[in-house]
């Protein structure tokens, strides 16, 4: 499944994870492999939304894993150590004002997959690619 | 408890969902960030805020939520009305404060569901 994401409005954020949600709830997956898959990709794509211009996300769904792919054009992450820490955002007040910009989420996507990957860089654009087994217990 | 007892405890206003009255909520949490809601709840079944945006209904959906209960008498609007009706949650509307709403349904019975870190 491919999705194109747009930043410039934030009401329509989510809009690609539920889309996803709804795909892993007909194929009949448990409910707890769909909502980490859920929560780890509306998480990259708030993020996406607050912090890139644009981006595109590509979920893969195989019978053992479901692979999300996050590509934006955004800024770049500085210091991608300091940006897993929980608590720590460059969120802008107004998007805190939204009720994100908590510093979770990265490190709530980390916990809600198997394995994330973050490929960035600034000026560029950031990559984060993140798997959820399907059969492995977490 | 159900939906509809939650209304009951809360004097609250049903804003939409009058067919899911009857579904059994579990447990219950109070927040305006939803990033705290996404990182730290589980398991949740009612989720009561002050906020009023579209990401309230998509945080409760990707949580598996089934009732929000806006607080300090506030009102979504007609999009976020239109987004629950179409992700089967229902909508509540009560006066009282977060604190006060919260300790309601304790006092009732409910629980939180956070796991602590």
């Amino acid at each position: 499944m491919h999705f194109q994401v747009s930043s410039e409005d934030f009401t329509r954020a989510g809009e690609a994870s539920s889309a996803v949600k709804k795909a892993l709830k007909k194929l009949g997956l448990p409910p707890d492999i769909i909502r980490r898959v859920a929560i780890a990709m509306y998480e990259g794509e708030i993020n996406m939304v607050i912090h890139a211009k644009s981006g595109e996300i590509d979920v893969v769904i195989t019978p053992d894993y479901i692979d999300m792919t996050l590509r934006d054009n955004g800024p770049g992450i500085q210091d991608v150590e300091l940006a897993m820490q929980a608590g720590y955002s460059t969120a802008p007040e107004e998007v805190r004002n939204l009720g994100f910009g908590a510093g979770m989420g990265l490190p709530n996507m980390k916990k809600n997959s198997d394995e994330m990957t973050i490929d960035t860089e600034l000026g560029v654009g950031t990559t984060v690619k993140m798997k959820v087994y399907i059969n492995t217990p977490s | 408890m159900k939906i509809k007892d939650v209304m009951e405890i809360l004097d609250a206003e049903l804003i939409d969902g009058q067919n899911l009255l009857d579904n059994e909520v579990h447990t219950a949490c109070g927040s305006d960030m939803m990033s705290d809601v996404l990182a730290f709840v589980k398991d949740q079944s009612v989720l009561m805020t002050g906020l009023i945006n579209l990401q309230v209904v998509r945080t409760a959906e990707m949580m598996d939520m089934v009732c929000i209960v806006f607080v300090r008498g506030k009102r979504p609007d007609d999009a976020i009305i239109s987004l629950a009706r179409d992700r089967n949650i229902a909508l509540l509307s009560t006066e009282h404060p977060m604190f006060t709403a919260c300790g309601k349904l304790y006092e009732a019975g409910l629980r939180g569901g956070c796991s602590p870190q």
